[in-house]
Order: C-alpha cells, then structure tokens, then sequence
C-alpha cells in the first residue's frame, strides 16, 4: 500500500526519509523517518488502531494532534499510547489494544 | 526544584509564537512550552496563502511562517527557553504550573503566563460516527500535509467553512477525491475565494444538507446524506448513498481552556466564539491578574487574529513586568487596529459580538 505516500505535490516535498522496521500485531512493517505510529500504520493500510473496551467496537484516530485519545495502543508493552502524535522508532512492537490497558509503573 | 521564570508561554503555535517572541524582544525572560516534539501548532499543516496585510504576513504560506517564528525566537539566545514534548498537566492557583516534558515531571512558577493552546475540533452525532475513516478535517490536513499520507481514496467533507473548504482543495492536490461538500447551513460559511476553486474543480458543494449516517464494516465504506428543511429536518425522500473511505468532519472548532479553569479563571460559555472563554480586558489579561491568554483559547478566529493577539499579550505581559521599550504605544496601538480591521466586515460579526460578551473591567 505504498501508494498512500504522497509523492508528487504542486506545493509540498516530502523526502524520502530512512525505511524503519516495526511491528504491528507480530507483522512486519515499514515507516519512514518523520512518521508517527499512526501515520505509519494508515500508510500501510491499517485504519483500526483498538476496540472501545466495553462496546468492542472498532476505533481510528480522530484528531491527529493528540487531544482525542481515540489512537490509543500498546507500544513495547505499554498501553494508551497516543499513536497519531508518539514518533515511529525502530523495532517498535505495536499491537490493538481491546481494553482500558494497565498503567504505567511510577 | 521550582523554575522561575518572567514569562512562561503555553502553546507553541501561531499565538504562542508571537507572544514568546514579542515579550523576548522587549527584555523578559521567557519559557516556552509546546507539546509537540515541533514549534507552530497548527500552522504546520497551512500550506495555503494567508490573505490580510504584510504586518500579518499575507501571501506566505502558514508553514513558512511557523518556520520563520521559530528561527526568530533562536535569535534570542538565553533570554528564551524552549521546551518541546512539554505537556502542560496542571495549572494552581498559587500560580505553580506543573509539566511533563518528556516523561519527566518539572514545577515552573512564572511572574506571568500567556495561555495559547489553541482548540481542538467539534464532533457531530450521527449512527456510526465512530467508525475509523471518520476523521477530523485538521486530522486529514495533518495526516496528508505534515506525515505526506492520503488519507484515502474518495472523501465526503461535512462543513463548508473555510476549514471544510481548505482542506478539500488540498485532497485534490494530495491526489484524493472529494465527493461532495455537504453544509447543513442554507449557505456556504467560508470565502467566496476558496469555495469557488473547489467548485472550478469539480466538486459539488450540498447546502442544506446534512450527514445521516455512516455505514461499514471495521472502516467507512459510505456514508448517506439528505437535504434538510429550513427546521433541520431530514426530507426522507432526498436521502441518497454515497460511496466513500473517508468521512471528514469540519464542523468548527472548540477552545481547549482547561488550564484556564485550572487557574481560577472567570469563563463564560460563548458559542460565537466556540465554547467557554476567559474573560478579559483590553489587555488580554484574564480575571486573575498576570494571566493573559492569545489565539483560538481567547475565542475561534483563525491564524492571522491569533499572531496579532500573541503579540499583543506577549507585549502587555512584559510590558506589566517593567519590559517596555519607547515603542510600546505604537505597538499597542498598531496590534489594536490590525485586530479591529481582521474583524471588520459583514463576516465578522459573530465575532465582534462574541467578544463584546468576553470583556471585562
């Protein structure tokens, strides 16, 4: 799905930035340099991002700038990570979360 | 530890940058602080021209001058900090305002604050609403324009203000299709200028309709829509399908005031100006003295209102901290009456009234 990636644009340049590898519920993917979780995702074709935790229904992201909450995943083991605003590392382990999540140790 | 500081500045946008920026020039110390990991908000994501004066920097487009208020603040040196990934948690009434800034919990106690944190999208009620593929329009602006990603294939746009309006054109630049435009109001809200180049290409532009529903399986797959009469109501017999991966929402935006709330600030619930807003005097200071607030967290406008706004408050700040050079009334003057002449005009005038309701003292 590659071609989700904006290549020509009259006023915009996006440089192709460096391939990085993760993993999206045990799938291997790619990103770019400069994605987020979220823009990764939607760029290899994945809209569902979790499940409401009561009504299982299926949840994307909403506002893209992280106000909404609505992009929550586990990421290396953590839940509710806000996806759409959190950078694409390398060796990332995304997964859907179906629930509240657990949180955080302080 | 406590952080002290002249000025700290909440909200690394349009406002906040002008702010940060103003108050550093007349001398004071200043701590910006902006969620993201990247300074402009939302004028990143602006890649359209901004019209208004060249005070105003009409003709540029709103991610060179995120670009430009970025580089300008560096020239400061040590008299501006900025933090970045810095998320703003709580705000005390002893004027303590407390932050994560990438994971690590920080006290800042500031002379004063400049509240710029902008707004967040309104939402709209119909069946299904929350299917993905129903995305915020400014989400769409972010996903297509700042990460380079179509958002789909075929998009139905709901709201015809200057939001809904923008971000179609930049779809079609992006290479997406736009379905439609649909509008519950009897007319189209945004400028005659971008609604006529969404229509050159092609695009319907649905007034007096409105969304039902949305419908699909795990994501969007179609979304129906209907014309409405003069009471909002759906005339059943127009209901019709339409095909489409994406539903965008741009039905206006809300201020996101909780730090205001926080710090004990007056509100009052204004839906001219979006939702609840401090009050303020003609200062931009809000009921508790040495908080001022600038941008779409005062009230919705756009970018232009936001940056005089941002340095005006940024300029009263520092100005109510001894900061003030000779050509502080010619400043002060100068961001009045480009204020005044943004919201001139026929258009405007939700706005002047929303804002009459805001004043106090």
């Amino acid at each position: 799905m590659g071609d989700r990636r904006i290549t020509n644009h009259p006023i915009l340049q996006f440089s192709e930035g460096e391939i990085i590898h993760f993993t999206f519920d045990g799938k291997p993917m790619e990103g770019r340099e400069g994605d987020t979780i979220a823009s990764a995702l939607h760029a290899n074709g994945v809209k569902v991002l979790g499940y409401h935790f009561m009504t299982k229904r299926p949840r994307g992201f909403y506002c893209a700038i992280g106000n909404c909450s609505s992009c929550l995943m586990i990421v290396n083991g953590k839940s509710n990570v806000r996806t759409c605003t959190a950078p694409l590392k390398s060796g990332m382990i995304v997964e859907t979360q179906y629930d509240r999540g657990v949180p955080d140790d302080v | 530890m406590m952080y002290e500081i002249d000025l700290a500045v909440i909200g690394g946008g349009p406002a906040g940058l002008m702010a940060a920026n103003t108050a550093a020039e007349a001398g004071a110390k200043v701590l910006l602080l902006e969620r993201d990991g990247h300074l402009g908000g939302q004028l990143v994501k602006q890649t359209h021209k901004f019209f208004g004066s060249e005070e105003q920097h009409a003709s540029m487009r709103g991610n060179d001058i995120s670009t430009m208020l970025g580089d300008r603040l560096g020239s400061f040196g040590e008299r501006v900090t900025v933090w970045k990934s810095a998320t703003v948690i709580g705000f005390y009434e002893d004027g303590v305002i407390t932050i994560d800034h990438n994971g690590i919990y920080k006290k800042v106690k500031p002379m004063r604050v400049v509240v710029a944190t902008g707004a967040s999208e309104k939402f709209l009620s119909f069946p299904n609403n929350d299917l993905p593929g129903i995305y915020g329009a400014g989400a769409v602006q972010t996903m297509m324009n700042v990460y380079g990603i179509r958002p789909g294939q075929r998009v139905l746009m709901i709201g015809a203000g200057n939001i809904g309006l923008i971000v179609s054109y930049q779809l079609l630049q992006a290479g997406v299709s736009v379905a439609a435009i649909v509008e519950g109001l009897p007319h189209i809200g945004g400028y005659a200028v971008h609604a006529s180049k969404v229509r050159r290409a092609g695009v319907p532009i649905l007034t007096s309709h409105t969304i039902v529903r949305a419908d699909g399986a795990e994501s969007v797959e179609s979304a129906t829509i209907a014309e409405i009469d003069r009471g909002w109501n759906v005339i059943q017999r127009t209901m019709k399908t339409i095909a489409c991966d994406v539903i965008c929402i741009s039905v206006g935006l809300t201020p996101l005031a909780e730090l205001l709330w926080q710090a004990g600030c007056k509100m009052r619930y204004i839906p001219s100006l979006g939702g609840s807003v401090p009050l303020r005097n003609d200062c931009l200071e809000t009921t508790v003295k040495g908080v001022f607030i600038a941008g779409d967290v005062s009230g919705i406008e756009e970018a232009s209102a936001a940056m005089v706004e941002g340095r005006l408050a940024g300029l009263e700040a520092a100005a109510s901290l001894g900061f003030k050079s000779e050509r502080y009334c010619e400043e002060r003057n100068d961001c009045m009456e480009q204020l005044a002449a943004l919201r001139s005009g026929p258009t405007a005038e939700k706005i002047r009234s929303g804002l009459a309701c805001a004043e106090c003292r």
